[in-house]
């Protein structure tokens, strides 16, 4: 299980400073299949800088990424990470924002359509297909953003903060919706965020980081049966995690 | 309560339009200004009759004129957006000489362009595009650069060339900009029209309004101004009406 070649995504020993500011310090974390990993850290601490790096927006100043065994140190083109913004296109409709990455790959709209159009059932989009963005809650635009990502690559998904822009109800459907969802999927996930129950609630692991220059603190195996449901929030056990998360941070 | 603001936003400069029309025609027929220096509006609206027909034929070659023009502004404008875009060193080197050559006054070059181009129509032409091309430019320029860089990102990250993202993003995103160049370059477009034609020329209404004002004909003069005004109008409306048809999205956005 420890061997890179097992895992979906590796980052060894990346480091990346801008201006002389260092924002990430020698950060190795990994992701395996069907695994859902967060990393944990306060606000402005490089975590997105560490997404950038994995999907190839930014090259580190040292250290590698692998995706499946792979380096793509540098490149572009294998995985994309959705936002906490849903950067949807306000002039398509929904189907053809989430059939972007398929016209991307070089498929013609009307296929892209096509196969996109099935996963509208899962994602809970059915009806949607024909409206505008700006038509729908932001809830829904999570989901449609969410589906986009996963058009482009279905085993791989990072999610940058997806739900730091909702209000706190809609939030906590949204990560039960997800939870729901990645049953279905069978997808690795790597999660960044700033809300520790949100990670504790959602992942198998977390990585906790430090405040800028990002360093892993602690990589913490949650063991918390799964499938989870929202009052595990309440359990003992959870409680006695998000104690000891408070205490490293 | 939205629909009452619309009434009141059409209605309101309309009530206030019509006060000043008749304050004008009020201080000409009690004769505090004289007939021959100021036509009333009720002068005015009989002057049409008077330069009818003969004013179509220059009504048309001022369109013609203003259309030929705009059309080529809008082309220049579009691939010089695109060229200084993509080349940043162009965009350093030429965007600092385009706005300074802005405050050379148009008026003043006019008379070169006739010594240059002739009396033809030509020279008319190209003071339409001086004058179309720098909103047009600046405009599309502001809205390709305005897009924002997560959805640039995001494009990149999935591995998008420069073309699609041009096509995807880039371009769409600056149509709302483009479109309020083109509304201002459109009104423009007959005004440059007219100040090339006001140089010399065989028709145009420029033309037509430098002779009624040798006869002293101040209503016909006042007339062609008022068609002048409507023909701008038009053309504001109907970008206007382009965007709603090529931009639904906008349309229905601004309804909620």
């Amino acid at each position: 299980m420890n061997s890179y070649q097992k895992n979906k995504i590796s980052i060894e020993g990346v480091t990346k400073s801008f201006e002389d500011l260092l924002i990430v310090d020698d950060v190795s974390i990994s992701l395996k299949e069907k695994e859902f990993v967060s990393i944990l850290g306060p606000s402005g601490s490089g975590k997105s800088t560490i997404f950038n790096i994995i999907s190839g927006l930014m090259k580190p100043d040292t250290g590698k990424v692998y995706i499946e065994g792979k380096e793509f140190t540098g490149k572009t083109g294998r995985v994309s990470y959705m936002y906490q913004k849903d950067l949807l296109l306000p002039w398509k409709k929904i189907i053809d924002n989430v059939s972007i990455p398929l016209v991307i790959k070089g498929e013609t709209m009307q296929d892209a359509r096509k196969k996109v159009k099935k996963y509208f059932e899962i994602f809970g989009l059915e009806g949607f297909e024909d409206k505008y963005p700006h038509q729908l809650s932001g809830g829904m635009r999570q989901r449609a953003s969410l589906l986009r990502t996963y058009m482009f690559s279905k085993d791989i998904i990072l999610l940058d903060e997806p739900f730091g822009g909702l209000d706190a109800i809609t939030k906590s459907k949204m990560q039960s919706w997800l939870l729901e969802i990645l049953d279905k999927l069978e997808a690795s996930i790597f999660f960044i965020t700033h809300d520790i129950e949100e990670a504790i609630y959602l992942s198998d692991r977390i990585y906790i980081l430090s405040d800028r220059p990002a360093v892993v603190k602690e990589e913490i195996k949650i063991n918390l049966p799964k499938p989870r449901h929202e009052d595990i929030v309440t359990t003992h056990e959870f409680n006695e995690i998000k104690k000891h998360i408070l205490n490293l941070l | 309560m939205k629909r009452w603001a619309n009434i009141e936003d059409r209605v309101i400069p309309t009530i206030f339009f019509l006060i000043l029309i008749f304050i004008w025609e009020l201080i000409v027929r009690i004769g505090l200004v004289e007939r021959f220096i100021l036509p009333s509006p009720s002068d005015i609206l009989k002057a049409f009759p008077k330069i009818h027909p003969d004013i179509w034929k220059h009504i048309l070659t001022t369109i013609q004129e203003a259309s030929i023009g705009f059309v080529i502004a809008i082309i220049f404008a579009i691939a010089l957006a695109i060229i200084m875009d993509n080349v940043k060193l162009i965009k350093k080197a030429i965007y600092p000489l385009i706005i300074v050559s802005q405050t050379v006054p148009i008026i003043a070059l006019a008379p070169l362009f006739s010594i240059w181009f002739g009396l033809g129509i030509l020279p008319k032409v190209v003071v339409v595009i001086l004058v179309c091309f720098f909103p047009i430019l600046v405009s599309l320029i502001h809205g390709l650069e305005s897009v924002d860089r997560d959805l640039l990102n995001l494009l990149k990250s999935m591995g998008a060339s420069r073309f699609q993202i041009f096509k995807l993003v880039k371009f769409p995103a600056s149509l709302v900009s483009f479109f309020s160049g083109l509304r201002i370059a459109a009104t423009y477009s007959i005004m440059g029209a007219v100040i090339g034609e006001w140089l010399g020329g065989k028709s145009g209404l420029g033309v037509y309004m430098l002779r009624v004002k040798h006869s002293y004909a101040l209503d016909k003069f006042f007339a062609v101004i008022v068609i002048i005004v409507v023909l701008s109008m038009i053309l504001f409306k109907g970008i206007t009406a382009l965007q709603k048809i090529l931009m639904p999205w906008e349309h229905s956005q601004n309804k909620k």
